[in-house]
């Protein structure tokens, strides 16, 4: 798995790309972590996600929670369908706001 | 009736074998025809399974050893894991509420989602576990 970060107007993405699974998950999970702890709002890209299990998704879910408790922004944008799927398995897709691009985030939070 | 062993594989029970495992399932899920869509929800069954060994049978010891059948008995797929830990309370292996939203406690959910059937005890010997799983696919 690749982690890539980006700065945007308000925000960082974090792209994730490859295999989300168990065995970098706690990468995942401390690059969500970092963003969240110095109060940036997140957009986790989910574009080129090939894989991704249930530790995976576990990150999502605290990213969403946290982000709620500290009152900042949360979203996936791009998710791919490998990615989709899974979410909706866990019956998450009806929760995490879901963008299909950074460009559509950005104007519905014009 | 015929069952026929489509693969038997051992492998060490650590996070970074998972992903040749997902491809095997995979590609032989494919070569019995199931369709893409199918062969993708075996594979995070399957996927979750030998989680659920590594995190909590072996509880990270990554000394064990996982044994993974994939069989063909007539048109129903089953899938046969086996691990040599400590035996693990079955009562404690549920899936959780959805509407609980918390990280973590998804992977029976899911398992129990994608399988027609699940099975799950001690092996006879006093230490290991088994999960059994069957998917119908004609």
């Amino acid at each position: 798995m690749n982690i890539n970060t980006l700065e945007g107007e308000g925000y960082t993405i974090i792209g994730f790309e490859g295999d989300v699974d168990l065995s970098c998950s706690p990468d995942a999970r401390k690059s969500i972590l970092d963003v969240l702890q110095a109060d940036k709002n997140l957009l986790i890209d989910l574009a080129k996600v090939s894989y991704i299990d249930s530790s995976g998704v576990a990150s999502l879910v605290e990213a969403y929670q946290t982000a709620k408790k500290q009152s900042l922004k949360f979203g996936l944008v791009g998710v791919s369908e490998a990615a989709m799927s899974v979410l909706k398995l866990a019956r998450l897709d009806k929760v995490f706001p879901i963008h299909n691009s950074v460009e559509e985030y950005e104007q519905e939070d014009a | 009736m015929s069952i026929e062993t489509l693969f038997e594989i051992r492998f060490p029970a650590k996070a970074e074998r998972l992903c040749l495992v997902r491809a095997l399932v995979k590609r032989t899920a494919e070569l019995v025809g199931c369709c893409s869509d199918l062969s993708d929800k075996l594979v995070i069954a399957v996927n979750e399974a030998c989680m659920n060994v590594i995190q909590h049978a072996y509880r990270g010891d990554d000394l064990g050893e996982i044994v993974l059948q994939m069989l063909n008995n007539d048109g129903k797929l089953r899938f046969r894991i086996v691990d040599y830990a400590n035996p693990i309370d079955l009562d404690s292996v549920k899936p959780r509420d959805l509407d609980d939203l918390r990280p973590g406690g998804l992977g029976t959910h899911f398992i129990d989602e994608i399988m027609d059937e699940c099975d799950r005890g001690h092996l006879e010997e006093g230490i290991g576990n088994y999960l059994e799983m069957t998917k119908k696919i004609s």
